[in-house]
C-alpha cells in the first residue's frame, strides 16, 4: 500500500529525514517509536503532503502511484488520513459542517453524488456511537474550546467518518489520561480492517498496550534503525532509547 | 512557512469577478454633466410634483458650496462630476402586469446572476422589486402587501401616488445638507424604493430589491425611504452585483429609515458591485449615506450588511436612538481583496433614555486591500443609562493587506456604559493544512474559515440571503468569496 524508499526531507533548509525506508501493507498496523526530535512528526507531515516540508530525495509510492506528485487534498481524497498531534481550532465552523464538506469533496473527486443532509446525519450518528463521542460535540466549532481528550477523540471520529485506507496517527496518545486513551485506542481498533492500514506514531509504549501492532520501528536521527514485532516496544520501554542509540 | 502560505493565499484570492457581463438595453439618458438644467431635466423626465423639483434645486445649490470629504482612509483620483451621466432609464417603460412583459434580455441578466425573478417569485415570502439602473421594471406580491395597507414601490411611483408621505418624511433623517454625497444624491437621484408599513401591521413578506448598475458612465443615485408606523414590523433586503466596466462608476445612495413607537425595522444588504480588476483598475465607488431614526419609544432598527464589492466603499449605516428604550444594531462583514478600499462602520447616537446599541463588525482583508472600521458611539446628556457594546474583529489573508480600526466615543453622561472589544487575526497555515488534509481544497478551506469567522453576522441575515451571502464571501476571496 505504502512504500517509502530512501526518503530525505528538510524544513527551512534543515534536513530531518535522512534516507528512511518503510513498507506498509493492507491489514497491517505499524508503530513508529522514537525519542523527541527523531523525525516522527516530519514523516507524518511528508506523507500527508504538507508543503512546508521539502522532499530532497527518495520516493514514496501509494497504491501504485507516486504520492509525492499529489497535492495534499488529493492524498486525503485518495484515502490518506492524518490524525494530528495538535488539532487546530476553526472558529465558527461546526464539526458537522466541516465533515460534510470533507466527505462531499471526496465523493466529488470519486465521481459520486454528494451526500444529502439526512444521509450525512445518519452516518454521523452511527459513527458517534462507534467512537463513543458525545452528540453535542459535533455542533460545536471544530476543536474550539475542546479539552485535549476531546480533540483527540474528534480526530478519531473524523477518521471513522472518512473511512481512510491509510491512517497516520501522530502522537494521538499524547496528553491523554488513561480513560481517554482507552476510548481512542478502542476507536482505532474498531476501524481496523483487512483492507486498510494504520501507522501509529508514538513516544511511549503505553498506547501499544491497547493497540497491538504487527510491526514496531524505531526512528532515530531521520532513519529507521531497528524494526521488529510488538516485543520490540516492550524491550524499548525497559531499556530506554539510549539502548538503540548506542547500538547504532 | 509564512511566505509559503501567503503565496498560496495570493494565488487563491487573485481570481476574477464572476458576475462580469453587460446587458445592452436601449437607454434614454440625460446629457453628460451636472447643472440646474440637468436637475430640471431629471425632474421633468419623471413628471415630478413641484415640491420635489424645489428640493432637488436647493440640494444642488447647496452641493455647489461643498467640497468632497477627504477624511476617510481611502485614495482615489479626483472625480470629474461634469463627466458623468446623471440619468438613464431603460426605454421600455416600467410597471408590467406580468413577468412576460419584461424585456427578455433583462430577465437573462438576472438568470446569469443566479437570481432569476422567476425563482425569486417562487421563493416563499419574498416580494421582489427589481431595479435595473434607475427605473423599476417589475414588482411582485404587490397585492398581498396592498391588502394589509403596505406600500412597497419605486420611489418615482410613490412620488406620483403618495406625494404627501414623501414630502413628510424625505430628508428628515438624512437632510440634503448632511454631506457632499447626500447633497449630490438629493439633487440628482433617479429612483429607488419606498416602503410604508401602517400602524400595527407586521409585514408578512421579506421586502427585497435588487439594484444593478448597468449603463456605461452612469452614476447611480438611489434613494430608499422606509417608514414603519407605530407597532409595525418589516424586514427589508437589498442586494446587488454589477457588470465589469473600465471606467469607475460613482454610486451615491441614500437610505432613510423611520421607526415610530414600538416599531421594528430590519435592513439587510448584500453588496457585490464590481471591485475593479486585480491591478485595481476600474470598479464602483460606493459613497453611501444610510441612516435610521428610532423616533418612538421602544422602537428598534438593525442594519446587517455583507460588503464584498466596490473599488471603494464609504459607508456608515447609522442610527439615531431618539425614543426612550429604543435600540439599534449594526452587524457587518466587509471583505476587501486585490486593491479594494473600504472605510465602513456605524454611528450610534444615543439621545433617549435607556437606549441600547450593539455593534459587531468583521473585516476581512486580502490581496493589497485596505479595510477600515470607523465608528462613533455618542451619548448625550439626556441619554441616561445608555448602553453600547462594540466588537470589531479583523481577519488578514496574506501580508500585503491592511486592517484599521477607528473607534470614536463621545459620552456626555455618567450613567453610560460602553464596552469595546477588538481582535486581529490571520488565517494560519495550520488551519489551511488541517482542511487540505481532510480533502478540502484551498479555495474551499478559505471559504469555510472565512464563513466561520463571519458566522455571527451571517446568522443575522434572512435565510435566503444568508445562503447567497455565504456564496459571495467564497467567490470574493477565490474567488474572492472566501
Amino acid at each position: 500500500m505504502l512504500s517509502i524508499k530512501n526518503l530525505s526531507a528538510a524544513i527551512n533548509g534543515k534536513t530531518i529525514l535522512k534516507g528512511l525506508n518503510l513498507e506498509v501493507k493492507e491489514g497491517e498496523v505499524h508503530a513508529i517509536m522514537g525519542p523527541n526530535g527523531s523525525g516522527k512528526s516530519t514523516l507524518a507531515s511528508v506523507i500527508a503532503g504538507r508543503e512546508t516540508f521539502e522532499v530532497t530525495e527518495g520516493e514514496v509510492t501509494y497504491l501504485g502511484s507516486n504520492l509525492l506528485d499529489m497535492p495534499a487534498e488529493t492524498r486525503a481524497r485518495e484515502g490518506i488520513f492524518m490524525g494530528f498531534q495538535y488539532p487546530v481550532e476553526i472558529p465558527g465552523v461546526s464539526i458537522a459542517n466541516f465533515m460534510r464538506t470533507a466527505i462531499n469533496e471526496k465523493r466529488k473527486y470519486l465521481g459520486l453524488e454528494p451526500m444529502t443532509g439526512a444521509e450525512f446525519l445518519k452516518l454521523m450518528e452511527e459513527k458517534k456511537k462507534m467512537v463513543d463521542i458525545q452528540s453535542k460535540l459535533t455542533n460545536r466549532s471544530v476543536n474550539e474550546g475542546f479539552s485535549g481528550g476531546e480533540k483527540k477523540k474528534n480526530e478519531i471520529f473524523q477518521m471513522a467518518l472518512l473511512e481512510p485506507k491509510l491512517s497516520i496517527l501522530d502522537e494521538t496518545d499524547s496528553g491523554l489520561d488513561i480513560d481517554a486513551l482507552k476510548v481512542v485506542a478502542n476507536g482505532i481498533n474498531l476501524l481496523r480492517r483487512k483492507d486498510n492500514a494504520t501507522v501509529v506514531i508514538t513516544h511511549y509504549q503505553r498506547l501499544l498496550d491497547f493497540i497491538i501492532p504487527d510491526f514496531v520501528h524505531v526512528l532515530f536521527d531521520g532513519r529507521i534503525i531497528r524494526s521488529g514485532g510488538k516485543e520490540l516496544a516492550i524491550e524499548l520501554e525497559e531499556k530506554g532509547y539510549d539502548w538503540v542509540k548506542k547500538e547504532k | 512557512m509564512e511566505n509559503n502560505s501567503d503565496k498560496i493565499l495570493e494565488e487563491v484570492t487573485g481570481s476574477d469577478y464572476k458576475y462580469g457581463f453587460y446587458t445592452d438595453i436601449e437607454m434614454d439618458q440625460a446629457p453628460k454633466g451636472l447643472s440646474e438644467d440637468t436637475v430640471r431635466f431629471i425632474s421633468a423626465k419623471k413628471n415630478e410634483p413641484e415640491f420635489m423639483l424645489e428640493f432637488r434645486l436647493k440640494a444642488f445649490r447647496h452641493w455647489q458650496t461643498l467640497g468632497e470629504p477627504d477624511w476617510a482612509h481611502v485614495n482615489y483620483p479626483p472625480i470629474d462630476y461634469q463627466d458623468i451621466i446623471y440619468y438613464s432609464a431603460p426605454k421600455k417603460k416600467a410597471t408590467y402586469e406580468s413577468m412576460d412583459e419584461v424585456d427578455p434580455e433583462l430577465l437573462e441578466t438576472f438568470e446569469k446572476l443566479g437570481i432569476p425573478l422567476e425563482e425569486q417569485k417562487m421563493l416563499a415570502g419574498v416580494a421582489v422589486d427589481a431595479v435595473m439602473d434607475s427605473v423599476s421594471v417589475g414588482s411582485t406580491f404587490k397585492k398581498t402587501l396592498a391588502e394589509q395597507g403596505i406600500i412597497f414601490c419605486s420611489f418615482s411611483e410613490a412620488l406620483q401616488k403618495h406625494p404627501e408621505l414623501i414630502k413628510k418624511y424625505m430628508g428628515t433623517v438624512v437632510p440634503y445638507t448632511d454631506n457632499f454625497f447626500a447633497a449630490l444624491n438629493s439633487a440628482v437621484f433617479s429612483d429607488g424604493s419606498f416602503a410604508y408599513i401602517p400602524k400595527g401591521v407586521k409585514c408578512p413578506l421579506e421586502l427585497s430589491t435588487y439594484f444593478r448598475i448597468n449603463a456605461a458612465n452612469t452614476g447611480q443615485f438611489e434613494r430608499t425611504l422606509i417608514v414603519a408606523e407605530e407597532g409595525s414590523y418589516v424586514s427589508y433586503m437589498e442586494g446587488c452585483t454589477a457588470p465589469i466596466r473600465d471606467e469607475n462608476q460613482l454610486h451615491a445612495a441614500i437610505v432613510e429609515i423611520i421607526a415610530h413607537k414600538d416599531a421594528e425595522v430590519k435592513y439587510s444588504t448584500v453588496q457585490n458591485w464590481w471591485p475593479g480588476d486585480k491591478e485595481g483598475k476600474g470598479g464602483v465607488y460606493n459613497f453611501v449615506t444610510k441612516r435610521g431614526i428610532c423616533e418612538g419609544d421602544r422602537s428598534k432598527i438593525s442594519w446587517t450588511q455583507v460588503e464584498t464589492g466596490s473599488a471603494i466603499t464609504w459607508k456608515y449605516p447609522s442610527l439615531v436612538l431618539k425614543g426612550d428604550y429604543s435600540s439599534g444594531e449594526f452587524y457587518s462583514v466587509a471583505v476587501t481583496n486585490n486593491y479594494q478600499q473600504a472605510d465602513t462602520g456605524t454611528k450610534m447616537i444615543h439621545l433617549g433614555r435607556n437606549t441600547k446599541s450593539t455593534i459587531i463588525s468583521k473585516g476581512i482583508s486580502a490581496g493589497h486591500s485596505n479595510n477600515s472600521y470607523r465608528g462613533l458611539v455618542k451619548a448625550t446628556r439626556r441619554a441616561e443609562n445608555a448602553r453600547n457594546f462594540s466588537q470589531c474583529d479583523s481577519l488578514l489573508l496574506g501580508d500585503q493587506c491592511g486592517a484599521h480600526t477607528f473607534p470614536y466615543l463621545d459620552v456626555g453622561n455618567r450613567s453610560t456604559i460602553v464596552e469595546h472589544e477588538a481582535t486581529t487575526s490571520k488565517i494560519s497555515e495550520d488551519q489551511l493544512f488541517y482542511c487540505l488534509q481532510r480533502g478540502i481544497d484551498m479555495e474551499g478551506a478559505i471559504g469555510l474559515i472565512v464563513n466561520g469567522y463571519a458566522k455571527e453576522v451571517l446568522s443575522k441575515l434572512p435565510m435566503e440571503f444568508a445562503v447567497e451571502a455565504q456564496k459571495l464571501l467564497s467567490i470574493s476571496l477565490e474567488g474572492s468569496v472566501g
